[in-house]
């Protein structure tokens, strides 16, 4: 008697698997579909060599002068040679390691509070609100031995970097704390936060840099003299720290009233059931909306070319006049536009990973 | 009404005593820098070079200031400013001089509370046109399509200096200066206006510079020189004879490599421009060799314009009316002495 043995199952199609299989399930999936598909790579094929050829295979990297620049592809050279003043603006060369230490030691401070299980976190937290700012000034601007190098001479990069976090820096405190007062029940506070936030929301950033720079002067006394990179930084916190009152607030009110109302059944007191119970969850909620606010903050920063103040993209405009180097605009702006978005798209991703490290009982 | 109009006329009156009280040179001296409000960029007239120093006529002309003031022309502390935000940066006291290619005209001098120096670069509206066209003259171009940025007086002269020669034209408008520069390259237009010294600039940003040819005419008058605030004339004095001594060296011959030797010349009239005999630096509260320093370190006229715009310059304008008065051109200083 023979025994019956099943048919070993037959291989799908090969229509269904491998690249045919792919390409038919997530290119040619209907005919609206496969017109996209065939549209997309017309145009790939139709931009990308050009773009590939320009950028990378016809481009020019060697020599230091604009002779150099004879492949007809991009000029790299003009990068090349202004890369530190990109970097570091009109920082003198020899100060160079004061930047590079002070960035580099925020790096590990960020790098230490963010990786998991690093031992004393608070601690390293209190030295980076309290203490890193001051060797951070120490370092940027000089004194304790160190030679003063004025704010007329910071730019490129590092001044877009300066700008952005102490911006940062700023107003997520102070967005918490406006954010907290418009929901309070106490009036005044109540109504001081709104009438801070709507005036702030209402103006365009543009116009805070330009009060800040152009009409502040005038009213001054004629013996005081506020730095102008103070003036745009406090103009871009108290602006940025108005955005991020809204978004914290939209967080405040995506938390059941349940939660408040147990923090009281507990007896905990107001502050204690904010910082214990409300903000981590309410500021968990709008991740999304704080990167956000951050990234914009990050790329709001070149409108201070309006007050000539040499961020990264002013002085890559500026570099465009310099008549030995006229007609490399377009590799300046690629250049410039590639470091924002690597910086972009990192906190991007960091923001995602964060999402994912806290999503505890809200993944649907 | 009336008295808050007093009130407003009492404190403009009260600002201005305060800004007048205090003397720029003593300020500057004190400070051992110069400050100066520069383009944020101009190629020629101020840039950034590779190694992070600002290069340019405008540049240079507070260089020499700084050399007169305080013996050394690179206590200076440049600082970049945009069109918007230029005069109320003199008036606020934040910079010392303003040299940021700023046309001189009646409004700005009378009512800003500022002073114009002195003339130091003749700007004015040109044309660039194609080789190929083989036009010699501006008369020539009746029906032209001519590139043009918009928003700009530029466009307002071309059309009153079209109207009154009774030609016609065709305006193709850009936003940027780039796209202009790309529209004429492109072929849009026979002929790209702008003021004469871009015009050099924009044309080594064509792909064949040699095919493109600035003409002589000029349709627009863009005196442009250092600023100083009103009501400090000492101050005003030192930054227009800086200005003069620079174009009255390259008339009498002294450059910065010749100056030394100079001192020796019997010439009564580069004696006293060198500080060895005359008035010296008296009258502006400045030491006895204020023009020697300036040509020493920075240069006379000549060269400074040679240097960032002229012939040693990948601009190459030519002096046309900025050469001297006995050359062709209008640069005219009084004498010293």
């Amino acid at each position: 008697m023979s025994v019956h043995t099943p048919h070993p199952d037959l291989p799908p199609p090969s229509t269904s698997v491998g690249i045919i299989g792919w390409a038919r399930k997530n290119l040619f999936s209907s005919p609206l579909n496969s017109i996209l598909t065939l549209g997309a790579l017309y145009l790939v094929v139709r931009f990308l060599p050009p773009v590939i050829n320009w950028a990378i295979l016809d481009a020019n990297w060697a020599g230091s002068t604009r002779d150099a620049c004879t492949d007809g592809g991009a000029c790299w050279v003009f990068v090349k040679v202004r890369l530190t003043q990109f970097m570091f603006g009109f920082y003198p060369p020899d100060q160079y390691w004061r930047v590079i230490l002070a960035f580099g030691l925020l790096g590990v401070l960020i790098a230490w509070l963010l990786i998991e299980k690093t031992p004393k976190k608070s601690w390293v937290a209190a030295f980076t609100i309290l203490v890193y700012p001051i060797i951070a000034f120490v370092l940027f601007y000089g004194g304790l031995g160190l030679p003063v190098v004025e704010t007329n001479k910071w730019g490129g990069l590092m001044l877009t970097l300066i700008l952005a976090t102490i911006g940062m820096f700023f107003a997520l405190p102070f967005g918490i704390i406006l954010a907290l007062g418009r929901r309070s029940s106490m009036p005044i506070p109540r109504a001081l936060s709104v009438v801070f936030i709507e005036l702030w929301r209402g103006v365009p950033l543009i116009t805070v840099l330009f009060m800040s720079s152009v009409m502040l002067p005038l009213f001054m006394p004629e013996d005081l003299r506020i730095d102008k990179l103070v003036r745009a930084l406090v103009g871009i916190s108290l602006f940025q720290s108005a955005y991020m009152a809204e978004v914290i607030r939209g967080g405040l009110q995506a938390l059941p009233k349940g939660q408040s109302e147990a923090a009281d059944a507990l007896g905990l007191s107001y502050w204690q059931a904010m910082f214990l119970v409300i903000l981590p969850q309410a500021l968990k909620t709008v991740i999304p909306g704080i990167v956000n606010t951050f990234i914009e903050l990050f790329k709001d920063t070149t409108l201070v070319l309006i007050i000539g103040l040499m961020d990264l993209l002013s002085i890559v405009q500026s570099a465009f006049a310099d008549p030995k180097w006229l007609g490399f605009s377009v590799e300046g702006y690629v250049f410039a536009g590639l470091v924002y978005w690597i910086f972009c798209f990192s906190m991007s991703r960091y923001s995602q990973h964060l999402e994912r490290k806290l999503h505890t009982g809200h993944k649907r | 009404m009336k008295k808050l109009s007093f009130i407003m006329v009492a404190v403009f009156f009260m600002i201005s005593a305060s800004l007048a009280s205090a003397s720029t040179l003593e300020e500057v001296q004190k400070r051992d820098v110069l400050q100066c409000g520069v383009s944020t960029g101009l190629p020629g007239f101020s840039n950034p070079d590779e190694k992070g120093n600002w290069t340019g006529l405008d540049v240079d002309a507070c260089r020499a200031v700084a050399a007169a003031v305080l013996h050394d022309a690179n206590k200076v502390k440049f600082v970049p400013l945009t069109a918007k935000e230029r005069f109320t940066a003199l008036q606020s006291g934040e910079i010392d001089i303003l040299s940021r290619n700023t046309t001189w005209t009646l409004t700005r001098d009378t009512s800003l509370g500022l002073n114009f120096t002195h003339t130091d670069y003749y700007d004015g509206q040109g044309f660039m046109v194609s080789k190929k066209l083989g036009v010699k003259s501006a008369k020539e171009l009746d029906g032209a399509a001519i590139c043009i940025q918009s928003g700009t007086t530029t466009e307002l002269n071309l059309a009153d200096y079209f109207k009154q020669n009774k030609m016609k034209y065709q305006a193709v408008v850009f936003d940027t200066s780039d796209q202009t520069v790309k529209g004429f390259e492109a072929g849009r237009c026979d002929v790209l206006t702008s003021d004469q010294s871009q015009l050099y600039g924009l044309r080594i940003k064509l792909a064949k510079p040699e095919d493109a040819v600035v003409l002589p005419e000029i349709i627009s008058k863009e005196p442009l020189g250092p600023v100083v605030r009103q009501g400090d004339d000492g101050w005003f004095n030192i930054v227009k004879w800086t200005i003069f001594a620079m174009i009255d060296a390259e008339e009498m011959g002294v450059t910065s490599k010749n100056v030394d030797e100079m001192k020796k010349s019997t010439d009564p009239n580069i004696r006293r421009l060198l500080g060895l005999e005359g008035i010296k630096g008296k009258g502006m509260n400045l030491s006895d060799d204020w023009a020697y320093q300036i040509i020493k370190q920075v240069g006379n006229y000549g060269e400074v314009f040679e240097r960032n715009v002229g012939q040693g310059s990948p601009l190459k304008i030519k002096r046309g009316l900025n050469a001297l008065w006995n050359k062709g051109g209008i640069q005219y200083a009084p004498p010293i002495r």
